[in-house]
């Protein structure tokens, strides 16, 4: 059995651009990312399903051909479509849910995670309580709504 | 057409069915409730018939759509649906989880401001999760069970993102982009096997695969393996887990970290002892389960979220089941499959419980929590006798399905398989050291000693994330746990309890569905006719 080497080629372009895509942080290009990776590998079902052929309908010749194609490579193919189509709609409403949310489309970080990362070893004893620095009382109220000062900041000064 | 043919679409059929009612009567709550009690306790009778009738009579093999055969001796046209033991059990405990879970979930809900929930599109979106679930355990081709696998991943990035909150929203983000991966890895698979051996009949691969170059069948199965890799959180793939689940509502995240997991445990079952038995990559699967458990407790070590530690603890004891399987005997495969059914009831169990302290006292960290076990004994009960499950404390079931895992590792003796029962009880004990340390910290000490204790958020939430922190002493009353959430829970325990109580009978069908397994004629034969 002979492979045409385009469709091989094509797959393999495609599987690569889809993976320098998906190890992007922004949503849009990882989305497309999957959706090249996506195609990439449609093209493979369809490349492993044979040649080309008559239509897989009962009595129909298509161009004098002798075979028939493989049907279910076809429709493996329009599942996997449809599957990624409504996949990548719901990542694209993601995408501008966070957008809305964050002004910013990027894979985040998660917080909790990088809170447990940075803390030092005594603070991750939660039986410690640590004294909360005393606040002179003679200041006015209004300066506890106020943001304290960062720390960059406050070197930069 | 036998009884057991009949039944065997049903677990598919029935929440489809009862999802599609349910959109419908989006604005009709009570009417919404009760078909969706009605079609998941429907799903538990069923199940039960089906292990029933399995268990006496065999496996049962239906070809969708009745096409027939091209060739007597080949796979059928249609799609086909298999229930051997293994299946129908794995169907029997995830329904009574996500009928338990979704009785919690509607207690929750009539007791805490089910006014401001979106349980519109949360009832129908669980029983389309039901569906994907069952059908991935009934899938006898590698292509419906991708289907299956996407059916349910999609529900459960509606369920995970529900209310679209920041902090969902980013880790809907994380969780989405790495099943979809997982779901392209996959059908890469399948294409790739498609090439191989021209069929995607999972009976039809037995056969033919075994006629494929020992390389390229290493190769394959290395492809699926990291693709149900993602999905059960095996340690290399398993980072996304702990980041993505804590952030959903608790009767979300407990059905997740009950069924979906496991959904691809079964899968690498399936694919170890049915597509490629004596495979290559058993010495492979072994350190992964290793790493799998040691990493994972040691992550939870270091959590004080409760949901993230348990989260975290998930992760560690899917390596007991990755390490009986991939020892690939009778003793080890009985052992994985008992570990499996568990596992389900208690981590379920467990996040249920961590729902209820959040509710009462509100916060899930270890930072604020304290003094539960006076404020109430019965939540200190409640969570204790599934902590000491899962720990692995005699005679509760997590003993019985660990031991049977180390007798299975000891059987087998080689000194990487001494090196994982020594790693499975390093794992239990850290396990038991874990939830001892909530234990002491959420529930003896008192409140005022935790470092944040005086913050809690405002009112119980329950599909929503939108309380504020308030300080603790002016949170609204929250009065006793509704019944409607401790029914559910204590049944749950109840079910975990009953695996001890009846360990023998199921031990026994555990060790029968672990011998059909590894056998594959019975399933062969049930399928090609």
């Amino acid at each position: 059995m002979t492979t045409a080497f385009v469709p091989l080629l094509l797959i393999g372009v495609l599987t690569c651009s889809g993976v320098y895509l998906l190890l992007e942080r922004n949503l849009t290009r990882m989305l497309l990312g999957l959706l090249l990776v996506g195609n990439a590998i449609n093209l493979l079902i369809l490349t492993v399903g044979g040649p080309s052929g008559n239509p897989p309908i009962y009595g129909r010749t298509s161009s004098g051909r002798t075979t028939t194609a493989d049907p279910l490579v076809q429709g493996m193919i329009l599942t996997a479509i449809v599957i990624s189509m409504g996949s990548a709609a719901f990542v694209l409403a993601l995408a501008y849910r966070s957008y809305r949310l964050t002004t910013a489309e990027e894979v985040p970080d998660d917080p909790e995670d990088a809170r447990v990362l940075q803390q030092k070893e005594d603070e991750a004893d939660e039986d410690v309580v640590r004294p909360q620095p005393q606040r002179d009382e003679d200041e006015p109220a209004e300066l506890d709504e106020l943001p304290l000062p960062s720390k960059t900041e406050s070197q930069r000064t | 057409m036998s009884v057991g043919s009949a039944l065997t679409p049903l677990p598919v059929l029935i929440p489809i069915g009862g999802a599609a009612l349910t959109m419908f009567l989006g604005r009709r709550p009570r009417l919404q409730r009760a078909i969706t009690l009605a079609a998941l306790s429907a799903l538990v009778a069923v199940c039960a018939a089906l292990i029933y009738l399995t268990d006496r009579h065999g496996t049962i093999a239906v070809d969708v759509g009745g096409w027939g055969q091209t060739v007597p001796g080949l796979g059928p046209l249609g799609i086909a649906l298999v229930v051997d033991r293994l299946s129908a059990l794995m169907m029997i405990v995830s329904s009574i989880v996500l009928l338990a879970v979704v009785l919690y979930a509607i207690g929750q809900g009539i007791r805490d401001g089910d006014e401001r929930q979106p349980v519109s599109i949360f009832l129908p979106t669980y029983l389309v999760l039901a569906a994907g679930v069952c059908d991935a355990f009934l899938a006898g081709d590698l292509f419906n069970l991708f289907v299956a696998f996407e059916v349910l991943l999609t529900a459960s990035f509606v369920l995970l993102t529900i209310g679209a909150t920041t902090d969902r929203v980013r880790a809907g983000i994380a969780y989405v982009m790495v099943s979809m991966v997982s779901s392209l890895i996959f059908l890469f698979g399948i294409a790739l096997i498609y090439a191989a051996t021209g069929t995607l009949n999972m009976a039809e691969l037995a056969l033919r695969l075994s006629h494929v170059a020992p390389g390229t069948r290493s190769a394959l199965f290395a492809v699926l393996l990291v693709a149900f890799g993602i999905k059960a959180a095996v340690f290399p793939l398993s980072t996304w887990l702990p980041d993505s689940y804590p952030t959903a509502p608790a009767p979300v995240t407990a059905v997740f970290a009950g069924l979906l997991t496991k959904v691809g445990v079964y899968a690498i079952i399936r694919a170890h002892s049915l597509l490629f038995p004596g495979g290559g990559l058993d010495t492979v699967l072994l350190v992964a389960a290793l790493l799998t458990m040691l990493i994972g407790v040691l992550g939870a070590i270091a959590q004080s979220d409760i949901k993230r530690l348990l989260s975290f603890t998930l992760v560690s004891h899917i390596g007991y089941m990755v390490f009986g399987i991939a020892l690939a005997t009778r003793p080890g495969m009985a052992g994985a499959i008992f570990y499996v059914a568990h596992h389900i009831i208690v981590q379920t169990t467990l996040f249920l419980v961590a729902g209820l302290i959040e509710r009462q006292a509100g916060a899930s960290t270890l930072r604020r929590l304290g003094g539960l076990a006076a404020a109430s004994p019965l939540l200190a009960m409640l969570f204790l006798l599934p902590a000491l499950n899962l720990g692995g404390i005699p005679p509760f079931s997590g003993f019985l399905g660990k031991v049977a895992l180390l007798q299975a590792g000891a059987q087998d003796g080689s000194v990487l398989a001494w090196v994982l029962v020594g790693g499975s009880v390093t794992t239990s004990l850290l396990t038991l050291y874990v939830l001892a340390r909530v234990y002491s910290k959420a529930f003896w000490r008192s409140r005022a000693d935790a470092p944040e204790g005086a913050l809690a958020a405002a009112s119980p939430t329950v599909l929503l994330d939108d309380a504020d922190d308030v300080a603790f002493i002016d949170r609204a009353d929250v009065g006793r746990m509704p019944v409607g959430m401790l029914v559910p829970t204590m049944g749950l325990i109840g079910v975990g309890l009953s695996l001890t109580v009846l360990a023998g009978p199921i031990f026994s069908y555990a060790d029968r569905a672990a011998a059909e397994v590894l056998d594959r004629q019975q399933y062969i034969s049930a399928v090609l006719r």
